[in-house]
This record gives C-alpha cells, sequence and structure tokens, in this order.
C-alpha cells in the first residue's frame, strides 16, 4: 500500500466517530441529490411529454403581437413619428385569411394543420353549471392533430359526426356537471345562442387543466352556438417534431402576421415554474452537500491538529511538503469515495422507495403515484459535485498542513 | 573533508533586535566522530542542532553537508537531504502512534525508495533486531517502554543509513540504565564511520563523545571542564 494511503487510513481510522458522521453526511447530500432529481425531472419530463403528445405544438391565434405599422410611420420612416393610444387589432371574425394559410400549410413537409373555432361558453346539466371552452373539430383531421381519440374513456370521436349536437367533455368537466355519455346538458353562449347538446364521450389527458375546462364539439355546432358562422380563429399544427415548434412557429408569424405560438409559448407559465422549480432544488441540495463538507473539512482540520507532532517528524524525516499535502487530499478523497458510494446506496434504495407509493394526485398534473426519472446522470453529477467538495473540503487544511514548520512543533513539545 | 560543516551560523528570531539563538558558530564535523553539545540551558544547543539538520535555516552562514553548501537548496531539495543523509532522535521519541515499530522504522525506507518490496523490510527488521527490538516488533508506540521506544526511534534515525546522524537529549527522558544504553549506542554508530552530533545535560554521559562543543548565550565557549585541566 503506498505511504501516504496507509498514513491517511491510519488517521480516519483512529478518528471513527467523525469520520463515520461526515461520510453519512456526504452520502445523505449525494443521496437526496439523485432522489429529489428523479422526482422533480420525473415529474417535469412527464408533464412535458403529455403536453407535447396532447396539445397542438403551434397555435396560430386570430390575435397579433404588435400593432400594425401604421401609415403615419409608413410615410416618413426616417422621421420620428410617435403614434398614440395604439392597440393590437382585434378580429373578432377571426383569422380572415384562414383558406390561404392552410393552404400554405399543407404543401409544408412534416406539418399537419386543423382549424378549429374555440370559444367560452356555459354548460348546464339540472342544477349544476360550468364554464368551459368548446372547440369546434373535424374528427377526421382531429386525430392526425392531437391524442383527443386516444384519450377517451368512452364513447368515439366519430360519434361527434353521427349524433345530433355532439359533445365531448374533459373528465372532471363531466364528473363536476354530474353528467355521463348520453346525457343532454344546455350550453349558452356569450352570443346569446342557446343549444342542447348530447355527451357523446368523455376524455382524460390527465392534464387537470384540460380535463376541467374544455370541451369539443363539430366545428359547424360551435359556429353556430358562437354565433359566428364561417369563422376559424385558431389553427392547430402537429409537427412531426415537437423541438422544432419554436423555429416553425417565427416562421409562420413572419409569413402570415398573425400571432404564432409554440408550446413553450404557450405553456411558458408552467415552464417558468419548471425553472424555478430546478433552481430550488438543486440550490437547496447544493447546500446539503456543502454542510457535508463541512463535516469533512472538519474532521480533516481536527486530524491535522492532532497530528501535528506527526506531521512535523514526517517533515523532519524528510517528507516533502507535497507527501504531507497528499497524506490529507487523500484522507478528502477517501471520504468523499465513500461517502458517494454509501450516497449512490442511498439514492438508490430513496428513489426506489418515493417509485413504489401510490396516491391520487390532483396538482398540474393526475396520477397514481410520483413519476420518476432514473438516470445514471444524476449518480454521475451528484458523486462528481461531492468529490470536488470533499477534495476542496481536503485542500485547505492540506495546504496548511504542508506548511507546518516542524521546528515550532519540535519546540513546543520540549 | 567534513562530512557536515558549519559555517558562520547566526539564527536572529524576530526584527530589529530580537532574541539571537545561535551567533557566528564555526564548526567542522568529521565522519566517524561522536560529538556532544553541551551549555546551560537556554543557550541555543537545539537551535544549533536544527539548523545543522537543516530542519531551519540561519539567518546568516551555511551549513555544508558533504562539503556542499545548503544555502539556496528549496524546501524540497533540503527535505531530499534529510531523508537520505541525515537522522533525527528527539528527547520525545515521536514515533507514530498509530503504527507498529517496524512500520515506523520501514516508513523512511519506503521514502527514499533505494530499498523495495522485502528489500526494505528485511532492513528495517535487521535494525530492530541489532536494537535488541526483535520481539517487540510489532508493537505499537504505545505498548513499548520509554526505553525501547528510543531505541525504535534510533533504529528510524538509521533507517536510510545515513552518515549524518543528529540528537537532541535522546536521553532526556530516560533512566540512567537506558541513557546510558543510548550512548553505548551511539558510540558504536561513530564507530561505523558515521558523524553523530548529541545535545545533552548529562555531563558524565557527555565524557563517552569523543569531542565536546559547549555553548553559551548562543556561541561557542571553551568546555569548562577541560578548561580547568
Ligand atoms: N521562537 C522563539 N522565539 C523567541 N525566543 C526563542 C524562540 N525559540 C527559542 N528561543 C530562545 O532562544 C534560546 C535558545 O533556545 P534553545 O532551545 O536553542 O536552547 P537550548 O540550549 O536547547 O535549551 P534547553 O537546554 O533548555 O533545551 C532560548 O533562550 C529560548 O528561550
Ligand atoms: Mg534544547
Amino acid at each position: 500500500m503506498p505511504l501516504a494511503l496507509s498514513i491517511a487510513l491510519a488517521h480516519l481510522i483512529g478518528r471513527r466517530r467523525q469520520t463515520v458522521v461526515s461520510v453519512f453526511g456526504v452520502g445523505l447530500g449525494v443521496a437526496f441529490f439523485i432522489g429529489l432529481s428523479s422526482l422533480m425531472l420525473g415529474f417535469q419530463r412527464d408533464f412535458i411529454a403529455r403536453i407535447i403528445d396532447t396539445s397542438p405544438h403551434v397555435l396560430i391565434r386570430d390575435e397579433y403581437r404588435t400593432p400594425r405599422i401604421q401609415p403615419a410611420v409608413m410615410q416618413w420612416p426616417d422621421q420620428p413619428v410617435v403614434v398614440h393610444g395604439l392597440k393590437p387589432r382585434d378580429e373578432v371574425r377571426g383569422i380572415r385569411t384562414a383558406r390561404e394559410i392552410l393552404a400554405a400549410l399543407a404543401d409544408l413537409p412534416d406539418v399537419v394543420a386543423a382549424p378549429v373555432l374555440a370559444g367560452p361558453v356555459f354548460l348546464r346539466y339540472g342544477s349544476a353549471d360550468r364554464s368551459a371552452t368548446l372547440t369546434g373539430i373535424s374528427p377526421v383531421v382531429e386525430r392526425r392533430v392531437t391524442t383527443l381519440e386516444r384519450d377517451l374513456l368512452s364513447g368515439s370521436l366519430d360519434s361527434l359526426s353521427t349524433t345530433a349536437n355532439g359533445i365531448i367533455l374533459g373528465e372532471l368537466l363531466a364528473q363536476r356537471l354530474g353528467v355521463g355519455v348520453g346525457g343532454t346538458i344546455t350550453a349558452t353562449s356569450a352570443a346569446g345562442v342557446v343549444m342542447r347538446m348530447t355527451v357523446v364521450a368523455v376524455f382524460r389527458s390527465g392534464i387537470t387543466t384540460l380535463d376541467a375546462s374544455n370541451a369539443y364539439a363539430l366545428t359547424k355546432r360551435v359556429q353556430v352556438l358562437l354565433n359566428r358562422p364561417e369563422v376559424i380563429n385558431l389553427i392547430r399544427l402537429r409537427l412531426a417534431d415537437a423541438e422544432q415548434a419554436r423555429s416553425v412557429a417565427a416562421v409562420l408569424e413572419r409569413r402570415f402576421a398573425y400571432k404564432a405560438e409554440s408550446w413553450e409559448e404557450t405553456n411558458s407559465n408552467v415552464l417558468t415554474v419548471f425553472v424555478i422549480q430546478r433552481a430550488i432544488i438543486f440550490s437547496t441540495v447544493g447546500a446539503i452537500l456543502i454542510v457535508a463538507c463541512f463535516g469533512i473539512f472538519n474532521v480533516i482540520s481536527t486530524v491535522i491538529h492532532e497530528k501535528a507532532r506527526d506531521i512535523a517528524i514526517l517533515k523532519s524525516m524528510g517528507f516533502r511538503e507535497s507527501d504531507v499535502r497528499h497524506i490529507f487530499l487523500i484522507e478528502g478523497l477517501m471520504l468523499g469515495m465513500i461517502g458517494v458510494a454509501i450516497g449512490w446506496g442511498l439514492g438508490f434504495l430513496l428513489v426506489e422507495l418515493l417509485g413504489s407509493i401510490r396516491f391520487n394526485n390532483e396538482g398540474f398534473i393526475r396520477a397514481q403515484g410520483f413519476v420518476l426519472f432514473r438516470s445514471w446522470i444524476h449518480y454521475g453529477i451528484g458523486g462528481a459535485v461531492a468529490m470536488v467538495a470533499s477534495i476542496l473540503a481536503a485542500w485547505l487544511p492540506a495546504r496548511k498542513a504542508a506548511r507546518v514548520n516542524p521546528v515550532d512543533i519540535v519546540r513546543g513539545a520540549a | 573533508m567534513a562530512a557536515l560543516q558549519a559555517v558562520g551560523l547566526t539564527r536572529l528570531i524576530g526584527e530589529g533586535d530580537g532574541v539571537t539563538l545561535v551567533r557566528d558558530i564555526s564548526l567542522n564535523f568529521t565522519a566517524g566522530e561522536f560529538v556532544c553539545i553541551t551549555g546551560p540551558s537556554g543557550s541555543g544547543k537545539s537551535s544549533l542542532l536544527y539548523l545543522l539538520g537543516l530542519l531551519d535555516q540561519p539567518t546568516a552562514g551555511d551549513v555544508l553537508v558533504d562539503g556542499r553548501s545548503t544555502q539556496r537548496l528549496s524546501r524540497d531539495a533540503l527535505a531530499d537531504l534529510r531523508l537520505a543523509k541525515l537522522g533525527f532522535v528527539f528527547q520525545f521519541h515521536f514515533l507514530l502512534p498509530e503504527f507498529s515499530a517496524f512500520d515506523n522504522v520501514v516508513l523512511p525506507i519506503r521514502r527514499l525508495g533505494r530499498l523495495r518490496g522485502r528489500a526494505a523490510d528485511r532492513r528495517a527488521e535487521a535494525l530492530l533486531d541489532r536494537l535488541g527490538l526483535a520481539a517487540s516488533m510489532h508493537k505499537r508506540p504505545g505498548q513499548m517502554s520509554g526505553g525501547q521506544r528510543q531505541r525504535v526511534a534510533i533504529a528510524r534515525a538509521l533507517a536510510n543509513d545515513p552518515p549524518v546522524v543528529l540528537a537532541d537529549e535522546p536521553t532526556g527522558n530516560l533512566d540512567t540504565h537506558n541513557a546510558t544504553e543510548v550512548f553505548r549506542l551511539f558510540q558504536e554508530i561513530a564507530a561505523e564511520g558515521r558523524l553523530v552530533v548529541a545535545v545533552t545535560h548529562d555531563l558524565d554521559l557527555a565524557r563517552e563523545a569523543s569531542r565536546r562543543v559547549h555553548l553559551v548565550d548562543g556561541a561557542l565557549a571553551p568546555v569548562p571542564g577541560v578548561a580547568l585541566d
């Protein structure tokens, strides 16, 4: 066994209790990192996957992001022209150029487009009433753009076409209204139109907000209900590659002027929360690790304090400063490695424990337990951070030890 | 050629009119000599020994090992010289408490690396055997008597077969019997052709030496007993 290693081992074995405590400190830090990372990322990835899976990747709305350039500005492009009181134009009649846009989109590869008319309605069943977003769809196109058909708990997409005034409700919405498939509800729009509709199917996307507030019917029916005949106000796009949503949206918006938003933009509030969530978790776990490394710093500092005489004697024997430094760096390394090994073990157990817990969750998404993202990367990052921190924690006292002046110690002892 | 040479060694501590530990000491030591340094308490004996042993650096002057100056050597180079050329014995044994007598002795041998594996082990065993410690070889310092510990420390000082052995009151903690034993060992070591320099308070023991150096107030002084003759 190398000299430095055997001396380092002797030191650690000599301070068994402190060694065990500090090693477990590191271990717990690493374990929490692994457990919390897989919990949080599991949830976030699951949520994003569901969004990508169930909702359109790009939405073209009947809105403009910025006010149109005004004639006055166009007239004097280089002059400081200010037009006050501008508002984005609100096109009540929906996307006017929908036909052109759809034709253009049809030529694009890897893009499927579905024009819809969506608007707020008021649903009533007996004495229960709920507001909802009613979206007018076409079953043929819908099954290519969203996973609505797959998410149906009962009934079918085609029954929209076969039933007069058929409507599909989100599971939570149906529950809250107290209506099931076959029930007849009353839908009222802001335009004052009232329509009796028959529930033909119920869907469950797993995303709480969708399931609690969304309903679908044929586009024609919705146009009648909202009193906007021949109008569509949304074009929903599904891309072969959801990662391209941002760039596709930008291109479409530049081309057609209407606001085109990617699924990232549509869900930006949630995605921002995710970033904050990550920052909180990582800084919490980082703090745990740092505290753990104070343990290492403490053990090694104590050993160095206690072993000042041994250090002096090693140096007087002819050990170099670097030899002395190595001894204590090795101690830090060993504490770190054992800690990481313990952390990996505990982390694995923690993830399995979390994975075995069953409960019903109705937060952002509905699930019967934690969705965990198991990845060796968490083990790698947790281990690497702990090792770096351990070596740093050992480095400071080790440097001090290497500088011990043997004469001071030898004199002091005499 | 002198095995060890002090040339105008001066060691001051502190700024301005600080303490003078050692003042302008020039000495030549040859191989095979057993030199005792004596002097009243606080006269600078230990300070001189640390300078000779390259543990401390002089404010002025130089220490020559095998005729070579050590003035401009780096700390690492000084450490290497200590490892290969110098052996230290202190008043307190200064053994590593977690390691057996054998391990303590084999440590500098392994660090130097001239002997490896079994050869290093055999060297340590032979040294301990020679010092009458064959039976205690695998005991830790805490399980040994003071005399035994000091002999282990001497074995460790001899581990790399150094031409120079320096001892600072090596018998200070020993009874008369053990002290005499240690000095007999030093005589033997010197007889092998090594230089032994030992600091002692014990004038009876000092008489065993082949030469005496007397210090007063950090400077060389005539040896009292000899001066009266
Ligand atoms: N770091 C220091 N700062 C100030 N004075 C010191 C320091 N180290 C030693 N001294 C003083 O220098 C003088 C010489 O000390 P040294 O230890 O060399 O004496 P010594 O001859 O070995 O004494 P002893 O026989 O008691 O061991 C003493 O007066 C001591 O108090
Ligand atoms: Mg002294």
